[in-house]
């Protein structure tokens, strides 16, 4: 029944707008309300420590939008790092390094995409074993050392700002993958066609999707990308340890999801991901100038998870019963007409 | 999230491929004892001590809550679902066990109090995953942050060491029969239990119906919500119980205990052969599952093999035994194919 009363304006507010929404509200209230959070230096804080959240969940997100998860990226990251920091104690030029270090990251994502396509097991399984085994060879490649005296114009990238404003060096270069994020997931083929597989990979499948070919370069993407991560993480904190990022794909993942993106596959947008992923970060960074204890934080990340699931489903389930009851109250009186 | 895993396709002749199905899930566990048997024995080969009356004890012990927190994570993986929760849960629950305990309180109201903050906070997850009907993953990844964030704010930097708990409570942490520590003892009659009440009840049973097809089980009259209830409970009460027995072998409980423990877990059941498509796989073989991942730290070590290796042969071993499974489950669908169409043609022929 095509009722002119559906098109009503709550079908049209998507979750990743309301996350959006929430987003600029709690930053014009923390401009004006949040003493020392205007200032540049906190700004800098805040976008450079969201950071390695932000870089991993632009190819998180289209990993979960083709139906696929990488628990992984955290220990990639640590690894590329602890390789990174060897290798440099080994005299090797930073030069040659950090192409190796992201080649790597590469290969890493290489073998959970291979072992999620050609032998058809599943992501979660995969990637909590890769999880364990990077993580683990990070260990065994640098032990319990930390390495710190990276060149200082590549520590000065990591950390450093453009000039007196409140914008990182190594934010440009988020910019960019953002915006190439954007365009492939939302404005070509590929895109389309991670969204058609993560709707329903038979589908897919039939309508001519290199569905495996797919999946495995997503895979790659995300542990070059994780990697990237990882050597920023050294160069941000200045520190190459093999426990670098750990638990760093759960931040991400609890940031992709509360930007809206569905664990079912086929739904999301960078966006979204985006606005979820500076919503945690920007409330953390006020919740910190509040004084608001490291503890309580965490409640409140597992909180706002819960919700950001929860929220849409109960609005769903009000809408539907409230449909329901109007196609019943239209639809009693051509039943009794008749009669 | 959606996996690529296509079930098994059962054979019209339903009796044999019945028979070979459970020949063959028989010989997982039966495969994960003989791994930890010969492990265990080549060990010993190579060094005599490794097996003593006190290497035996720590092995167990090492084993107990491990098992403990593996069972009730299969029961709710079983269902097709998860719990990320249980290592919060299980740091919770031990502080609590152990303030109680601070100022000598009984042993077993402390064990009770264990268990029943796991109930209550399986509880939660519970409801949330049946009634809210979202997915499991997200909502556990939830309260993981959650219960952690309170245990934190609750516990501070405080902490419970084994000086402030009563002599009796560590006693029975440690000792045993012979070389059998009661906390081992403990764990293996939950596992009988809960192995017997999988296989044998009725709602047990409905479990397994639910993780292999949660809509045909609706169908057939299984009470989704209540089960799904049920399992998460299941799953906090023996987290919880475990939490308790951590601070009678540990002795020690901050608000970091048991952080990250969800991923051990998880390996745990994936490596004793319990499938994250559900519906397969039984508790005793993430017993073994987990007795097996605890060994290895104890193995490598003794064969002078330095720690930093542990992790990533762990990592490696739950890639190995998944991907075993695979091949294994695909083998089994074209033998039963092939019978299938052996039997077809010789009804037609």
């Amino acid at each position: 029944m095509a009722d002119l009363k559906h098109l009503d304006v709550r079908n049209y507010v998507r979750w990743d707008t309301v996350v959006g929404a929430l987003l600029i509200a709690l930053l014009v209230g923390s401009f004006s309300f949040v003493d020392n959070f205007g200032n540049a230096l906190n700004l800098s804080f805040l976008i450079g420590n969201t950071l390695p959240i932000a870089l991993i969940a632009l190819p998180m997100t289209m990993l979960v939008v083709s139906g696929e998860i990488d628990l992984s990226v955290g220990s990639t990251a640590g690894l590329s790092g602890a390789v990174m920091g060897a290798l440099w104690n080994g005299g090797m030029a930073i030069e040659t390094i950090i192409p190796l270090c992201l080649l790597l990251g590469l290969v890493c994502g290489l073998v959970n995409g291979l072992l999620v396509t050609k032998l058809g097991l599943p992501s979660l399984a995969v990637t909590i074993g890769t999880l364990a085994a990077y993580r683990g060879i990070a260990q065994i490649v640098l032990g319990a050392n930390s390495v710190t005296d990276f060149p200082e114009q590549y520590l000065d990238f990591g950390a450093g700002r453009i000039g007196d404003t409140f914008i990182p060096k190594a934010a440009v270069l988020w910019v960019i993958l953002l915006v190439i994020a954007g365009v492939v997931l939302h404005a070509t083929p590929v895109g389309r066609s991670l969204f058609a597989t993560g709707a329903s990979e038979e589908a897919a499948r039939f309508a001519g999707i290199r569905v495996k070919r797919l999946k495995l370069v997503t895979f790659a993407v995300t542990g070059l990308m994780a990697s990237l991560t990882g050597i920023f993480w050294a160069l941000h904190y200045a520190s190459a340890r093999y426990d670098n990022a750990t638990g760093l794909e759960l931040s991400v993942v609890a940031a992709v999801l509360l930007g809206g993106i569905d664990f079912d596959g086929g739904k999301g947008t960078i966006g979204g991901a985006v606005a979820g992923v500076f919503l945690l970060g920007a409330l953390q960074n006020v919740m910190s100038l509040v004084n608001v204890s490291a503890q309580s934080q965490i409640v409140v990340t597992g909180v706002l998870l819960v919700i950001s699931v929860l929220g849409p489903r109960v609005a769903r389930q009000i809408a539907t019963a409230r449909a329901r009851r109007r196609t019943a109250a239209t639809a009693a009186p051509a039943t009794t007409a008749p009669a | 999230m959606t996996t690529t895993v296509e079930p098994v396709k059962l054979a019209p002749d339903g009796q044999r491929s019945g028979q070979l199905l459970d020949r063959v899930l028989k010989m997982r566990e039966l495969a994960i004892l003989v791994v930890l048997v010969v492990m265990l024995a080549a060990t010993q080969i190579s060094n005599s001590a490794f097996l003593s009356h006190q290497g035996i004890e720590d092995l167990l012990l090492n084993a107990t809550i491990l098992v403990l927190v593996a069972v009730g994570e299969a029961v709710v993986v079983i269902t097709r679902n998860v719990d990320l929760s249980v290592g919060s849960v299980l740091g919770i629950s031990a502080f609590a066990a152990g303030t109680y305990l601070h100022g000598g309180g009984n042993p077993l109201v402390a064990v009770l109090i264990a268990v029943g903050i796991g109930v209550v906070f399986g509880a939660l997850n519970g409801l949330l995953v049946s009634i809210g009907q979202v997915p499991a993953l997200v909502v556990t990844l939830g309260t993981l942050y959650i219960i952690r964030g309170i245990d934190s704010i609750w516990v501070g930097s405080r902490e419970i060491t084994a000086n402030d708990l009563p002599g009796g409570f560590i006693t029975f942490g440690h000792d045993g029969l012979g070389p059998i520590p009661y906390l081992a003892i403990l764990a293996a009659l939950v596992l009988a239990g809960v192995g017997y009440y999988m296989s044998n009840y009725r709602s047990g049973r409905e479990l397994y119906a639910l993780g292999s097809s949660p809509e045909a089980a609706r169908l057939a009259g299984v009470q989704v919500r209540r089960r799904i209830l049920a399992a998460y409970v299941a799953c906090g009460a023996l987290a919880g119980l475990a939490g308790a027995l951590y601070l009678a072998r540990f002795g020690n409980v901050d608000s970091g205990t048991g952080s990250g423990y969800e991923l051990t877990v998880v390996s745990a059941v994936v490596v004793g052969g319990v499938a994250f498509t559900g519906g397969s796989g039984s508790v005793y073989g993430v017993a073994l599952g987990a007795m097996l991942l605890t060994s290895i730290n104890s193995v490598l070590p003794s064969i002078g093999v330095s720690s930093v290796w542990v992790l990533a042969i762990d990592g490696i071993l739950l890639l190995l035994a998944i991907a075993v499974d695979r091949v294994v489950a695909l083998r089994v669908a074209n033998v039963l194919r092939k019978r299938a169409a052996e039997a077809r043609s010789a009804h037609h022929g």
